[in-house]
């Protein structure tokens, strides 16, 4: 199951590591001026690394980022770029027929990478089709990814081998698990921590706000992170909300925050803050990671219908790899011969990933009838022998022939 | 005016007229407006008639049936769509507990002309949510219609009553049968929305279906009458309410009765249906009613649902039972 990733080179806070952080609270801060405000209504976002690559200081959060080491930063640059690699490389083989479907996450890394490297091993992620990059953080193997969108299976994963749950497409539905998952937590007394993703589009659903209510009551620990990619298929997030959409845990009762989701910094800083509050009991968190979607919603979707290219552009300028680029080589932290490494590595990736899938079998027929319950069910066992009747028949024809 | 159109053009021609024609029909959901929703069905009425008539709603299957049923009480006629079968469930709940039973309630005093389209069921390689066929779930609630067109004219036909019809429909789309193309008489007279339809007249045995399996059930026909046999093939349209005059009516001539559907066959529509003309054909029948439907098993993913969807073959082999009795 493990793969490249697994050998993690950025941080990873250990359990012991709450001093300083209890009793934060806050709705959003910093005096940056919002680098994808839409609008200039738009509030400011946490942001560390501008889109031109300059480490920006932040009062409340760099404290999260403070021992962060070079080797670090060109961890999280690896873990974006194999990640964007492997996402190319998935869209490429839907168009070739290797995949029925792909929710491409191009424009995100930096949301998935910074909050997926905040996590710890023993923190539970709750996905929706979209989290390839946390995957990757958790160490799944990215191939393991692409069966349910091959249509070679309904999920693909034991969600227990690296506490990273199975894909949701019900949306919002894995809120809720999320919670109760957190909820569990609390009553083993352990210090884990949850976190469930969801999209902007999802915050409108009646699961996320039961979510929010039962995370509040009963102080969960767990973290929403919100990836607001702007859209929900063809609807702005105008659609969804009146308010920005992290000032909604107000109303709940519990801290949001919006954090620029194109600098992969400020992610892991923001999403560090959020889990240590959940761990030292101090409840729920919302975190809006302010970013954009910059293809297609599937590869079934046709945004040409609904969005011009102007605002894809404007987001291309805050492209979260090319900006941790433009960090590390003005800081000296990365030489040519990383990146070029690296672009190797990534070829390496595409290739094993393009090769996997194809080779990747079709399931067995019997599989339908597999795993339908733990305990057994006469009627599956009936039709499993009907069906077996049916499969011979066709044998015993051909074999005539 | 008869015209050639897909499926799914002809929903899209009859909501257009629906809405033309009255100024309470709004259309909602999610997409539907610039996109025309995923499958390009409510197309350019967003164009035509505005963002007031035809409304691109929060992602809130729950919130959209629930306003729905509040905009009925206000006097609109709503038609809503839930972007694909295994999404309804967020809205099961409103569905089921409210706008099934409002009617009722009020004591006959309240309407609730509400139409919730489901694009549903399988064979078009999707992921998991998106090939289902929930019908049964609708059928077992009292209030509930439920119909389910086969081909382009009934699909424009069949949506113009249901938007006029005072009761709510739960109007299922046969999502693989979009694109397939039929005459549609927009001056024609429509035959009642619950009726059944000889779509061809057989002696032997008579196939019942309706969505996406009538297609089907005519190619088995095809197939069987060349080893010489006569099958009746009859689409239901309907599933609530059933017009077992019509099965009955079939069986008497044929008396045998294979029931085909997607959904799976335990406690399915077929159940129903074979229960029902046992009672009413007992005499008649030379065969118990078969059902070919889906397994008791989740929806496969899609490198398998050609084993689980019922196939030629699988409909051939019920005949073949069914005549050997
Ligand atoms: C309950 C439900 N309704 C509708 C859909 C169809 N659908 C799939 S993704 C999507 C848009 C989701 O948008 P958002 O939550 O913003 O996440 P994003 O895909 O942009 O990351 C929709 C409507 C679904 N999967 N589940």
């Amino acid at each position: 199951m493990t793969v490249e990733s697994t050998a993690a080179r950025t941080p990873r806070r250990s359990a012991g590591n709450k001093a300083g952080t209890t009793g934060t609270k806050r709705t959003t801060s910093t005096t940056k001026k919002a680098a994808g405000a839409r609008k200039s209504a738009e509030p400011a976002l946490v942001q560390l690394l501008t889109p031109e690559g300059e480490r920006v200081k932040n009062a409340e959060f760099d404290k999260y980022v403070a021992d962060i080491t070079a080797e670090d930063l060109r961890g999280l640059y690896r873990d974006m770029v194999l990640t964007r690699r492997f996402d190319a490389e998935a869209t490429a083989l839907q168009r070739q027929g290797e995949l029925g479907l792909w929710a491409s996450l191009l424009g995100q890394e930096a949301a998935q990478i910074g909050s997926g490297r905040a996590l710890r091993d023993d923190d539970y992620v709750f996905p929706t089709y979209r989290e390839h990059g946390v995957a990757w953080c958790r160490g799944v193997d990215p191939t393991n990814l692409l069966g349910m969108f091959r249509g070679v299976n309904n999920g693909g994963w034991d969600p227990n081998g690296n506490n990273f749950h199975l894909y949701t497409i019900v949306i919002g539905s894995q809120t809720l698990h999320a919670t109760g998952y957190a909820m569990g937590i609390t009553k083993d007394g352990a210090d884990s921590a949850v976190i469930a993703y969801f999209g902007d589009g999802a915050s409108s659903q009646g699961d996320v706000a039961e979510a929010f209510t039962f995370s509040a009551v009963y102080n969960a620990p767990v973290v929403f992170f919100c990836q607001n990619n702007q859209w929900a298929i063809s609807e702005p997030t105008e659609k969804q909300s009146r308010v920005p959409l992290y000032q909604r845990a107000q109303g709940f009762g519990f801290p949001g925050v919006r954090v620029d989701g194109n600098d992969v910094l400020a992610n892991l800083a923001v999403t560090q803050w959020a889990l240590e509050r959940a761990r030292a009991g101090e409840g729920p968190t919302l975190v809006e990671a302010f970013t954009y979607r910059m293809g297609a919603h599937t590869t079934s979707d046709d945004p040409t219908r609904y969005r011009g290219d102007e605002e894809r552009l404007a987001w291309e300028a805050k492209d979260p790899i090319l900006r941790l680029r433009r960090y590390l080589e003005a800081s000296n932290h990365a030489d040519e011969g990383f990146f070029a490494e690296l672009e190797t590595e990534s070829e390496a990736l595409g290739k094993r990933v393009r090769e996997a899938v194809r080779a990747m079998p079709d399931p067995d027929h019997f599989a339908i009838f597999e795993n339908v319950y733990a305990d057994g069910h006469a009627l599956v066992d009936e039709e499993r022998a009907q069906f077996a009747a049916y499969q011979a028949s066709f044998a015993d024809e051909d074999g005539g022939k | 005016m008869a015209e050639k159109m897909a499926l799914a053009k002809a929903i899209n021609e009859s909501l257009r007229r629906a809405l033309d024609a009255d100024p309470k029909v709004v259309v909602m959901g999610e997409d539907v407006g610039k996109l025309g929703g995923v499958f390009r069905v409510t197309d350019g009425l967003q164009k035509d008639f505005g963002e007031s008539r035809v409304i691109d709603t929060p992602l809130a299957e729950s919130g959209i049936v629930g306003t729905a049923i509040g905009l009925a009480l206000r006097g609109y006629r709503p038609v809503v769509e839930i972007q694909f079968d295994g999404f309804v469930f967020p809205a099961y709940d409103q569905i089921v507990t409210q706008l099934a039973k409002m009617h009722a309630r009020a004591l006959g005093k309240v309407k609730m002309p509400v139409v919730v389209r489901i694009p549903y069921g399988g064979g078009i390689g999707a992921v998991e949510h998106h090939s289902e066929s929930p019908e049964a779930l609708f059928a077992h609630v009292a209030g509930l219609k439920i119909v389910s067109p086969s081909n382009a004219s009934d699909a424009y036909w069949m949506m113009q009553q249901a938007i006029q019809s005072d009761d709510p429909v739960i109007f299922f789309e046969p999502k693989r049968r979009y694109w397939d193309k039929g005459e549609v008489d927009t001056e024609a007279i429509p035959g009642p929305l619950h009726a059944a339809r000889v779509v061809r007249e057989g002696t032997d045995l008579t196939l019942a279906a309706y969505g996406p399996m009538v297609k089907l059930c005519q190619e088995v026909a095809d197939a069987a009458a060349e080893e010489g046999r006569s099958l009746e093939v009859l689409d239901l349209r309907s599933v609530s309410p059933i017009d077992f005059d019509a099965v009955q009516a079939s069986v008497e001539k044929t008396r045998r009765l294979v029931v085909v559907h997607e959904a799976p066959v335990f406690f399915g529509s077929g159940a129903e249906i074979a229960a029902r003309i046992t009672e009413r054909c007992f005499y008649h029948l030379e065969a118990p009613v078969l059902r070919v439907g889906g397994y008791h098993a989740p929806y496969p993913p899609a490198r398998l649902e050609e084993s689980y969807l019922p196939d030629l073959d699988r409909v051939l082999d019920a005949v073949d039972r069914s005549l050997a009795y």
